[in-house]
């Protein structure tokens, strides 16, 4: 038996020290959160801003990461990316979480002919690939930034709808489940302040981990054209106006694309970080 | 139908399990019945439909288990017709119920105090931390430190505490009947006794009903005013604890009472011969007759009906069904 996490916090943050990959992965992205937060505090330039005379200039003191081809100084755009890329991971997290996990619990809870046809949608979204599906859905919906956003939201909530199933699945069997409905609780209560709760530290592993995924899918649909419009300074927009220029001009894209890699690896990290903490067996 | 008890009435209650063996007839026709205030002991081996019983009344049956047939008339209202949200209303509020598994039937993330408080929350229609003062009160009542249990976690108490615990929030809003089904069955023998003797001293001072289900024939001697013998699903016999031990009339019961040890006797303990019966495809006729010592001819053929054969005494078996009164 295990006590509630926000109880343990310090047997939690004890975990966290001893993990050292966790430690990395956290200080990506209160790093990345920060320059998201402080982003016109750290540069002097503005990111639409375009200024022809100092185009595609190398790395300099004056502009550390260069500037691209309207003269924007990229450092600047990707600072300012770092907002977008917070607001897409957030929205996203939050919006496929909510979808994912309800139809996981109501699946899992109610069982029988629910549970097969959610679980038979969920197969259907599973069959493709989340990021054709994603563009499927973008050139649908027509392409800027909220139309991705709903798009990545509807493709990424199958995996917690899973995770969330199975452990509903679970707990509806365990005998203080039948105790409370012998006290007259209904579904509803039962499926919020008793399964709801139990679920939620697998399924917090998966949205941490698939934080990376999201960044990455949201910067491959900018990349193509389908998500995000320029001259916003969203990462995979920004690699893609570089593509002409990686020859001669390799910071234009090299820089927002290593951005892309250090947040994503830094999501990454930190979800393994978490499961680690909250794995039971590694609990007490 | 007859209305033989004025809190609860049970009559031919038919309860099935679709398994892939085939349908499991689980309960098949249970008669039982009880008054206020009273408190009734149904015993029988493993298997022979008790839980299910208790569970039926409360129509917690789940899938893939089904209630076919049947009436379950409490106080004039029969449950088994009632809409889910009716069922709700009176689960908690008028028929509670402990479980066997103390420590597992708590929840293991929410604390002592707000699980009991939530009970009385949603009989009360009133906030959870509005009750906490309630719930602190029950637990003093059942015997435990309210300030240092209200906040511990199901995983922190001993198995003894945690069925008081649950006793807490069975009685906590005051039903008129209480279910424990093998509420010590988990426990050791010394938890037992103290664990009984609460049971039966606060329902007694609430005057609440209580349904005990247990195999352990001790038990219902103690505890009990009237007892229910089940074998296979069926009701054998109904007595009051003295008539039924002294004068039991089914062959079944009998049996049982041979196979409880008990100080200063000395003949040998003889056990029931054969094993409960697969109630996939459960004998013909009267369920218990390959294992009968008695067995007539008619057992193999009809099954016998629960009849009073004296006064508040019956039985459901055919050495016995001349001398029914109904």
């Amino acid at each position: 038996m295990m006590k509630p996490y926000f109880e343990d916090w310090k047997h939690t943050m004890y975990l966290w020290r001893k993990n050292k990959l966790a430690i990395a992965g956290t200080i990506i992205i209160v790093f990345f959160i920060l320059t998201a937060i402080f982003a016109p505090l750290l540069t002097s330039y503005e990111p639409d801003v375009q200024n022809l005379s100092i185009k595609l200039q190398a790395p300099s003191w004056e502009h550390p990461f260069g500037t691209d081809q309207f003269g924007r100084d990229i450092l600047c755009r990707i600072l300012y990316g770092s907002r977008i890329a917070i607001q897409i991971v957030l929205i996203i997290t939050l919006v496929s979480g909510f979808i994912g996990v309800s139809v996981g619990i109501i699946a899992g809870y109610f069982g029988g002919v629910v549970d097969e046809i959610l679980m038979r949608i969920t197969d259907m979204f599973l069959a493709f690939p989340s990021l054709i599906l994603a563009m499927a859905f973008a050139a649908m919906l027509g392409p800027n930034l909220i139309n991705m956003i709903i798009a990545i939201s509807f493709v990424n909530w199958t995996p917690y709808a899973r995770i969330s199933r199975a452990e509903a699945l679970r707990i509806k069997g365990q005998p203080y489940i039948e105790s409370i409905r012998s006290m007259g609780a209904g579904h509803l209560r039962i499926m919020f302040s008793h399964v709801l709760p139990m679920t939620l530290s697998p399924v917090m592993v998966q949205l941490t981990l698939r934080m990376g995924t999201i960044i990455i899918t949201a910067a491959s649909l900018g990349f193509l054209g389908l998500g995000a419009q320029p001259p916003s300074p969203e990462w995979g927009v920004m690699v893609s106006d570089g593509r002409s220029y990686l020859i001669d001009q390799w910071w234009v894209s090299t820089f927002p694309g290593i951005a892309i890699a250090l947040v994503v690896l830094g999501f990454n990290l930190l979800g393994d970080g978490v499961r680690d903490m909250l794995d039971p067996r590694l609990r007490r | 139908m007859q209305m033989r008890g004025d809190l609860l009435n049970v009559s031919d209650l038919r309860v099935v399990f679709y398994t892939y063996r085939g349908v499991i007839k689980a309960l098949n026709g249970v008669e039982l019945w009880m008054n206020k205030g009273e408190k009734l002991g149904i015993v029988g081996e493993t298997g022979c439909g008790k839980s299910v019983t208790s569970r039926a009344v409360m129509r917690l049956i789940e899938e893939p288990g089904k209630i076919l047939d049947g009436k379950v008339i409490f106080e004039n209202k029969d449950i088994i017709k009632m809409k889910e949200s009716q069922v709700q209303q009176i689960r908690g509020n008028e028929i509670s119920m402990i479980f066997q598994e103390p420590k597992s039937s708590l929840n293991p993330v929410l604390n002592v105090g707000f699980q009991i408080a939530e009970v009385l929350a949603k009989q009360n229609g009133t906030k959870i931390k509005k009750q906490m003062k309630a719930a602190a009160e029950m637990l003093e009542l059942v015997g435990l430190d309210a300030d240092r249990v209200m906040t511990m976690y199901p995983h922190e108490l001993s198995g003894g505490m945690a069925q008081r615990v649950m006793i807490a929030m069975g009685l906590a809003p005051k039903p008129k009947l209480l279910i424990a089904d093998e509420p010590t069955s988990a426990l050791d023998v010394t938890i037992q006794a103290q664990i009984l003797k609460l049971l039966h001293d606060l329902t007694d001072t609430m005057g609440n009903a209580v349904m005990i289900i247990t195999h352990d024939m001790g038990v219902v001697a103690e505890f009990c005013d009237k007892i229910l013998v089940m074998y296979a699903g069926n009701s054998a016999e109904y007595a009051s604890t003295e008539i039924l031990f002294k004068r039991p009339l089914h062959p079944y019961t009998s049996g049982l009472l041979k196979a409880v040890p008990q100080i200063g006797r000395t003949d040998e303990l003889k056990a029931i011969s054969g094993t409960v019966p697969d109630l996939v495809s459960p004998p013909e006729g009267c369920r218990f007759h390959k294992r009968c010592a008695k067995v007539m001819d008619i057992c193999k053929k009809e099954r016998p009906r629960f009849i009073e054969v004296e006064p508040e005494h019956f039985v459901a078996c055919h050495l016995y069904s001349d001398k029914g009164v109904n």
